[in-house]
């Protein structure tokens, strides 16, 4: 399958102003008339995705950034992205007054940054939760939750993809 | 076999001058038609100690292995006792109406594939015998090798068969194929002049990128790979390593794929069976 | 040809949160792939999971692309009281695989 390779082939297929070499060496100005930069906005529609995700999720709500009531458990270090195990956890009583009701989980360097959003509630007992999912690339993961006083609290994990050794195509 | 290796030597010329030699070998080899003699011929080739792609896994798949409903190749057996009970084919007639319950007679033949199939007077693999039973017997569409549905049937059987060791048929109408096969196994091939022994024989255990190198055994097929995200089987394992060495892969009626598979069955001998495996 | 699995503890005590693991069938398609033609291959994902108590829900999850194939959860469930487990998953194309276990408290 080789999911990264694939998404690179397609992008210069349906893109060739997006190669490097166009941009590096004098057609700068060229380019610029007609975009920005490509190879920055390649970068600024990542980081747009990402800000539009998180801004989703957290409608304008105050947010505690490095939080310690929020932890991710990933490898560090994983053989292939094709298939990572991650489980998040919020600690929280899980009462009425004082419980998770959503978490959402973010990889932002994959094509689409959101990876999946868990709904919880005060019957759920723990905000624990574990799934499975595709990293394109070495990346900074991050996870969202939402506590019921309306704070969303985000936690950060650096995690590095190694490539498989032999690519079937 | 067309292909070339690294020095743009014709692989037929190589594979004729280390016949040469395994001729000479060969014709006592043949000769003694024991399976002590089996084990003599190939006695320096087993690697040590025998271990299963399964030990060289992360443990979180390993884990996705080790329970049924944590494992997504567990679908496929699923289908696949469907499809051994249902009837199919103009003669309407399902595995399970001739072989009763697989887990009874059939469990004990599932390891000793590739066998000799007396029809066509040559090496079989499972995935062949099921479909030469389904156009003999219940007189059904030819399916492709990948097909899911083939595929779930293998993983079927295999997992019924699951924890016996595998277990080389010693019928000596299989030896040259099995011999064929190891040649196969120590050919160098590809436009990165690797053989099979050359990462799985000398170097398993050790890393190749970020993937550790298993020994390469066929005990845990038709297996989920994560790479594919999907179910496969042991010849689209091999195919993607004559791919990766950048080897023009064999087509599909050659008979390499189940005489390598003779070998590698006869080289993992004893590993248990893991049907339906999870690897990465 | 869908399925699902899911785990349920057993012998649960009441007050107790356990954990339970749900996994259906699909390709998860991701829309990013080229296929062999050399085109892209269109997405087809499950876009939703929910998991409901006796008819109440107690756990939702949305699905992207970035999930496996034959995607995996576990999450938690306080259980109070024996009763049935209905898994719904939701695909983008409309097709629903429904899941029952039994939920049995002590």
């Amino acid at each position: 399958m080789s999911f990264p390779i694939v998404r690179c082939l397609s992008r210069s297929i349906v893109n060739p102003a997006r190669r490097r070499g166009l941009v590096r060496f004098g057609q700068g100005l060229a380019m610029a008339s007609l975009a920005v930069r490509p190879e920055v906005s390649q970068a600024d529609a990542a980081r747009d995705r990402l800000q539009a995700a998180i801004a989703e999720f957290t409608q304008g709500r105050v947010m505690v950034p490095d939080s310690t009531r929020l932890r991710i458990e990933i490898d560090a270090l994983v053989e292939n992205g094709n298939s990572v195990p991650i489980r998040v956890t919020a600690l929280s009583p899980m009462t009425d007054t004082d419980h998770v009701q959503r978490i959402l989980i973010l990889a932002p360097r994959n094509p689409q940054p959101q990876v999946a959003l868990f709904h919880l509630g005060v019957h759920s007992g723990r905000a624990e939760v574990a799934t499975r999912f595709r990293m394109a690339e070495s990346q900074s993961l991050q996870a969202l939750a939402l506590f019921s006083d309306g704070r969303i609290h985000r936690a950060q994990a650096d995690v590095v993809v190694t490539l498989a050794a032999c690519l079937e195509n | 076999m067309r292909e070339t290796d690294r020095r743009g030597q014709n692989g037929v010329g190589r594979l004729a001058r280390s016949c040469s030699v395994f001729a000479i070998g060969g014709a006592a080899m043949l000769a003694l038609s024991s399976s002590m003699a089996v084990e003599q011929a190939f006695s320096n080739v087993r690697p040590q100690p025998l271990r299963s792609g399964f030990e060289t896994m992360s443990p979180a798949t390993q884990a996705m292995q080790a329970r049924d409903s944590d494992n997504p190749a567990w679908f496929a057996v699923e289908e696949g006792a469907r499809l051994y009970q249902q009837p199919a084919g103009l003669q309407q007639r399902s595995c399970a109406s001739c072989h009763g319950d697989a887990r009874g007679a059939l469990r004990e033949v599932v390891p000793l594939y590739p066998r000799f199939d007396e029809t066509r007077s040559a090496p079989i693999d499972l995935s062949g015998r099921i479909e030469a039973c389904r156009l003999r017997h219940q007189q059904a569409e030819r399916l492709p090798p990948e097909d899911d549905r083939r595929l779930a049937l293998q993983a079927y059987l295999g997992s019924v068969a699951r924890g016996l060791p595998m277990t080389p048929d010693p019928d000596p109408r299989l030896q040259a194929a099995r011999v064929r096969g190891q040649e196969r196994f120590n050919q160098r091939i590809g436009q990165l002049g690797l053989s099979c022994a050359d990462c799985h024989d000398r170097h398993w255990g050790q890393r190749l990128g970020g993937s550790m190198i298993p020994q390469g055994h066929p005990n845990a097929y038709p297996l989920w790979r994560l790479q594919w995200q999907s179910i496969g089987s042991l010849q689209r394992r091999i195919r993607a390593c004559l791919v990766g060495v950048r080897a023009e892969p064999w087509s599909a009626a050659e008979p390499a794929w189940v005489e390598l598979e003779l070998f590698l069955q006869w080289r993992g001998a004893g590993l248990k069976v893991e049907t339906p495996g999870v690897r990465p | 040809m869908s399925r699902a699995v899911v785990r349920v503890p057993q012998q649960v005590r009441a007050g107790e949160v356990i954990e339970i693991t749900a996994m259906v069938a699909h390709p998860m398609e991701t829309g990013y792939r080229t296929g062999d033609d050399g085109r892209i291959v269109p997405r087809h994902i499950v876009r939703e999971l929910q998991c409901e108590f006796d008819g109440q829900t107690v756990f939702r999850m949305t699905f992207f692309p970035a999930l496996t194939a034959n995607p995996w959860v576990a999450f938690p469930l306080r259980a109070e009281r024996s009763g049935l487990l209905t898994f719904t998953w939701t695909d983008d194309q409309g097709r629903v695989v429904i899941e029952r276990a039994e939920l049995r408290v002590s």
